[in-house]
């Protein structure tokens, strides 16, 4: 049964595994540092569908399938499914997976999606409600600019600090009884506002959540920075990322040598043009179903922090001036039991 | 958390490259004076055919207007945008990227509530304020008879 620690933290007695997980991208990530790790590339963003937004719920579905595959099990096999996306009303996730016939659960954590998602399924299957769940979400730069920005084909200029959503989606089959990587820890965030209110520096609005979350895990299980191979959080971009350090330096944590941005790996920032970074639950969903568990499952990563962050305004409120507050939650990784 | 909102505000700035706006205004003055020469080219030649100044005039934003939206549709204009800034933005063509753009972006949403409805989207605040101050400019003229 899940041991609570401290005051945000829950450890996971059985640690549960995740069984099979999948990535799938759009071209402009396929063609990123990343490109060789994901499962499947689009080289058409469409996918050949006739909206966005239905090219986004077939990312979805695709990287659910392959993930079950890769499980070795079928849609049948699974108790809940936690899913969840940028666009209103989650619909990337219910048209995504309205075939399989899984209990659903929608999610809504902006880009923390990944992490809600999977420390979810960690805690049913932990405590014995469910033997098998799957986490997943997806994101789609298309759909997303229409919801949130400017028509594709504006002719507008983005700012520096504005991040670039990805087009992927990431799935994992998380079960109580597998092989590496296993969940060893999950901390649930507080919502986090430093009263950042431009939402294109959403770096600068969740870097805040990302520290008060990695302080809180830190605090509740007594460990320190640097007893984790690898410190990742989902979407900060190069902003973001600095503000968090500079945060953690003001406690005497330094997360320098150690710490990655799920944005700033599946971009070449130079040659790709993406501004501060990446961004979307796909972001951190496809960078940890892909690159980041493949390298806990070979054994190269022993032991890592994952931390999806997210900005939780709408466009209805950074119209209304409002403040953009941030959350982020943990996920504690580990490659052997 | 040991740092207030206004500490953060100034490490956020600190933090936060700014925008070129030195090569931004040169990209912008280079691709607005292009924009416009053309519309001066295409003024002598419509005037060279013989139509009236007036006339003249309404062509040549008419033909800006057209070049703007098939540019629009093939994608390029967004590019041009993108390395011109306010120097595509301000002219007319501008406006005509601001109308199609939404109107491809939408179609997915029907003839009516899609391209109808969101064809103003962004340059529909341009018209309600140049119509309002086209308004307020003339109940000027005419309270001081300047003609």
């Amino acid at each position: 049964m899940a041991q609570r620690l401290g005051r945000y933290t829950l450890k996971m007695e059985h640690m549960p595994s995740i069984q099979g997980y999948a990535a799938v991208c759009g071209k402009k990530e396929g063609e990123g540092p990343l490109g060789k790790q994901f499962d499947y590339i689009y080289e058409d963003t469409t996918l050949g569908e006739s909206s966005w937004e239905k090219a986004e719920s077939r990312l979805q579905t695709d990287a659910v399938n392959r993930a079950l595959q890769k499980a070795g099990v079928t849609a049948s096999d699974i108790d809940y499914i936690f899913a969840g996306d940028l666009l209103n009303q989650c619909t990337s996730s219910t048209f995504g997976l309205r075939s399989l016939s899984i209990p659903f659960l929608g999610q809504y954590g902006a880009c923390s999606t990944m992490a809600q998602t999977l420390a979810m399924s960690a805690i049913l299957v932990e405590t014995g409600a469910a033997r098998r769940c799957v986490a997943v979400t997806s994101s789609h730069f298309c759909s997303a600019e229409r919801q949130f920005r400017f028509p594709l084909e504006y002719g507008g200029q983005r700012t520096p600090t504005a991040q670039w959503t990805v087009t992927g989606s990431g799935a994992a089959v998380v079960g109580n009884t597998g092989n590496s990587p296993y969940i060893s820890a999950v901390t649930v965030g507080r919502i986090t506002d430093l009263g950042i209110k431009d939402a294109n520096n959403m770096g600068a609005a969740m870097a805040p959540a990302a520290y008060s979350t990695l302080t809180d895990f830190l605090k509740d299980t007594g460990t320190s920075s640097s007893d984790y191979d690898l410190i990742v959080t989902g979407d900060l971009g190069e902003v973001g990322s600095t503000l968090l350090k500079e945060l953690l330096q003001k406690d005497g944590i330094d997360i320098s040598k150690n710490h990655a941005d799920c944005g700033l790996l599946i971009y070449d920032r130079e040659k790709q043009d993406v501004h501060a970074g990446g961004s979307g639950c796909g972001c951190a969903g496809s960078v940890l179903c892909s690159y980041l568990l493949n390298r806990l499952k070979s054994g190269e990563l022993k032991n890592i922090l994952f931390m999806a962050t997210g900005a939780l305004m709408s466009t209805t409120s950074s119209q209304q001036g409002e403040s953009i507050p941030g959350i982020a939650h943990l996920i504690h990784l580990k490659s052997s039991l | 958390m040991k740092v207030t909102k206004q500490e953060y505000s100034n490490m956020t700035d600190k933090a936060s490259p700014g925008s070129k706006t030195v090569r931004n205004c040169i990209r912008a003055f280079l691709v607005g004076g292009f924009i416009c020469t053309i519309g001066q080219l295409l003024f002598e030649l419509y005037s060279y055919t013989g139509l009236e100044t007036t006339d003249a005039r309404s062509a040549v934003s008419v033909t800006l207007v057209g070049i703007a939206a098939v540019l629009t549709a093939f994608g390029v204009y967004d590019k041009i945008g993108k390395f011109g800034g306010a120097g595509s933005l301000v002219p007319i063509t501008g406006f005509s990227n601001s109308v199609v753009s939404p109107a491809i972006e939408f179609k997915s949403e029907g003839h009516i509530m899609g391209i109808g409805a969101k064809m103003f989207v962004i340059a529909g605040p341009v018209l309600v304020f140049a119509i309002t101050a086209s308004i307020v400019y003339g109940v000027v003229v005419f309270l001081f008879h300047l003609y």
